[in-house]
């Protein structure tokens, strides 16, 4: 079943990945980068292209880059995403990579996944009005669409470990460590 | 043997009926940890018909009852007496070496050699409590669940217990009966109705053949191995203690507890995934049961599928909760068990201390044998009734090996 779908994941070579990684440990962790530009105001520009994993150096094909701002109605220019919607897109990219590792992995034919996500925040927060406000998302909310060869009930098993296995997913709903220093 | 619980005396009948020369050791009284480390209200999951071990079916009167631990005891203790296990009690083990051709056993009543040594000294000997306990405010009271014995041990006031097993479950449910406000911290847990179709769920594992699934045979069985008990209780009612009834009884559910950062105690809002995965585990195994009595004549009261409603998410659970502010008086931690092996000075554990073996062969130890851990051959294991087909299986390693004159049995 599994080798007569095909939604584009190499599912042979992350298994493979996945058993050479259990007798490496120390090649299985691994340091994400960005860079970040200040440009004027509240305009930004960030990149990404080398990080650390499999115990050296490794990088992206090319550099990637991404402005950020915030819209007019914050008295701002608008020369990009505000960086609160790049982690609403951080969280719809890694469900969906999931959704469709998933789906190959458990010899689903996907033909088309759409993800809608809203955010909702109150500027009470980062505006400093209300200290039991807080500065973040209370709620997020990511509506899937797909369209595949399966069971409504496969689909929903499917979101569901798509979720359970996402990293972007545990950063969202857990805590984690943020130092930051200035050198 | 090390251990005279159910396990141990499971093989050592097995070994008797063969013949085979063996002791068993058991660091207190036969049933140790059900006379010590259990609370009081505690019964078997399992009911009594499904308590029989090898030459000792269960022949009461109340063969759907679930047992106390006055009568675990009792049943325990029984069987050492008439399959006269060669029992010796407070025999504590303080080490185990490998020597040439088997094992140097050192106890507090002088040094044992053997051939072949079995561990049988359970799965449960250490509570297993999360680092961030550390980070725990003082004022707080900290109970593991070898520590609590009833609710009335706990301070006046909210109890935050943590880990939804069947452990978590049941301590939450009375808790909160005792009128303290109990909070619950939820990660991945497994939901069970306590019946299906009339008949008890475990009926449904034993006879539908799931049970008895093979460890060779799982997909992936480090994590068959490492999941939480299902969240089952054994009452004369035969009452399903899921997240539903445990919210209607006024405990306030929050997801997993992450981290506790400057007196906070912060929670996962991951919770609907974790519901969202146990509600369709729960119902992709009552699909197993329906398609295995599908054109079979069974005994069952419910001729169709029966469903269960989602478990319920709370509008807006709690993401963090001040541990300062007098809310939360003492946490349980019903984060689950390990093994004690720090007598064990054999190099036969992992990185992460879990005993390296296959299906209860001891890996790089030539004749060393355990029994009575998670799926150590059949999902079953760590049942009572599970103990009668991995005794035969390993017994029948162990006389192979012996045969062959102590080199390794294929």
């Amino acid at each position: 079943m599994a080798e007569s779908i095909n939604n584009g994941v190499n599912i042979d070579a992350l298994l493979a990945a996945r058993e050479a990684l259990k007798g490496a440990p120390e090649a299985a962790k691994f340091t994400w980068r960005a860079s970040c530009k200040w440009r004027n105001g509240t305009h930004a520009t960030s990149t990404v292209q080398g990080f650390h994993g499999l115990g050296d150096e490794q990088k992206h094909k090319t550099q990637f880059s991404f402005e950020t701002d915030h819209p007019e109605v914050f008295a701002s220019e608008d020369h990009g995403a505000t960086p609160v919607e790049l982690v609403l897109v951080g969280l719809a990219s890694c469900l969906t990579a999931g959704v469709a590792t998933v789906a190959q992995n458990r010899g689903i034919q996907l033909r088309s996944v759409e993800a809608k996500l809203e955010g909702k925040m109150n500027l009470y927060g980062i505006l400093g009005i209300d200290s039991d406000v807080r500065n973040g998302y209370d709620d997020i909310k990511v509506t899937f669409r797909i369209d595949a060869d399966a069971s409504k009930k496969d689909i929903e098993a499917l979101v569901a470990q798509s979720q359970k296995r996402s990293a972007v997913y545990d950063i969202v709903t857990n805590p984690t460590n943020v130092t930051v220093e200035i050198v | 043997m090390i251990g005279a619980g159910h396990a141990g005396l499971a093989i050592s009948r097995v070994l008797t009926e063969q013949s085979l020369e063996h002791v068993v050791l058991e660091r207190g009284e036969v049933a140790n940890s059900w006379r010590r480390e259990r609370w009081d209200s505690l019964r078997l999951l399992t009911p009594n018909w499904q308590s029989r071990l090898p030459g000792y079916a269960y022949a009461g009167s109340d063969p759907d009852g679930f047992m106390t631990m006055p009568e675990v005891i009792r049943r325990v203790a029984d069987y050492a007496v008439v399959s006269s296990a060669p029992v010796r009690t407070h025999t504590a083990v303080t080490s185990v070496r490998q020597i040439d051709g088997g094992y140097q056993v050192a106890t507090g009543a002088g040094e044992i050699r053997c051939r072949c040594l079995v561990l049988a000294s359970g799965a449960a000997n250490i509570p297993r409590v999360p680092s961030l306990r550390q980070a725990v405010p003082q004022a707080i009271e900290c109970v593991t669940p070898f520590d609590y014995r009833n609710p009335q041990q706990l301070p006046p006031g909210g109890v935050l217990v943590v880990g939804a097993s069947a452990t978590g479950v049941q301590l939450a449910d009375e808790i909160q009966r005792s009128g303290r406000q109990v909070t619950l911290a939820v990660g991945e847990h497994v939901r069970l109705p306590r019946t299906y179709r009339g008949r008890d769920v475990l009926w449904w594992m034993e006879h539908s053949g799931v049970w008895s699934q093979r460890y060779d045979e799982i997909d992936d069985l480090e994590r068959a191995r490492g999941l939480p008990s299902p969240q089952l209780v054994g009452t004369p009612e035969r009452m399903s203690l899921d997240l539903n009834v445990l919210q209607e009884s006024g405990v306030a559910i929050v997801g997993r507890l992450a981290m506790i950062r400057d007196g906070r105690a912060l929670f996962s809002g991951g919770l609907r995934n974790q519901f969202a995965l146990a509600d369709l585990k729960m119902q992709r195994l009552l699909d197993t049961f329906d398609t295995w009595a599908c054109g079979r004549t069974l005994d069952v009261e419910a001729a169709r599928a029966e469903r269960f409603e989602p478990t319920r998410a709370p509008a807006t659970p709690r993401l963090s909760l001040d541990l300062r502010s007098g809310e939360i008086r003492s946490i349980l931690w019903a984060t689950g068990f390990r093994p004690d092996y720090r007598w064990l000075e054999v190099p036969v554990l992992d990185r992460k201390g879990e005993l390296r073996h296959d299906g209860g062969v001891v890996a790089d130890a030539p004749g060393m044998y355990a029994m009575g851990l998670p799926v150590l051959r059949r999902r079953k294991s760590t049942f009572i009734l599970g103990a009668e087909d991995d005794a035969r299986d390993l017994v029948g390693h162990l006389a192979r090996y012996l045969a062959q004159g102590g080199r390794r049995a294929s």
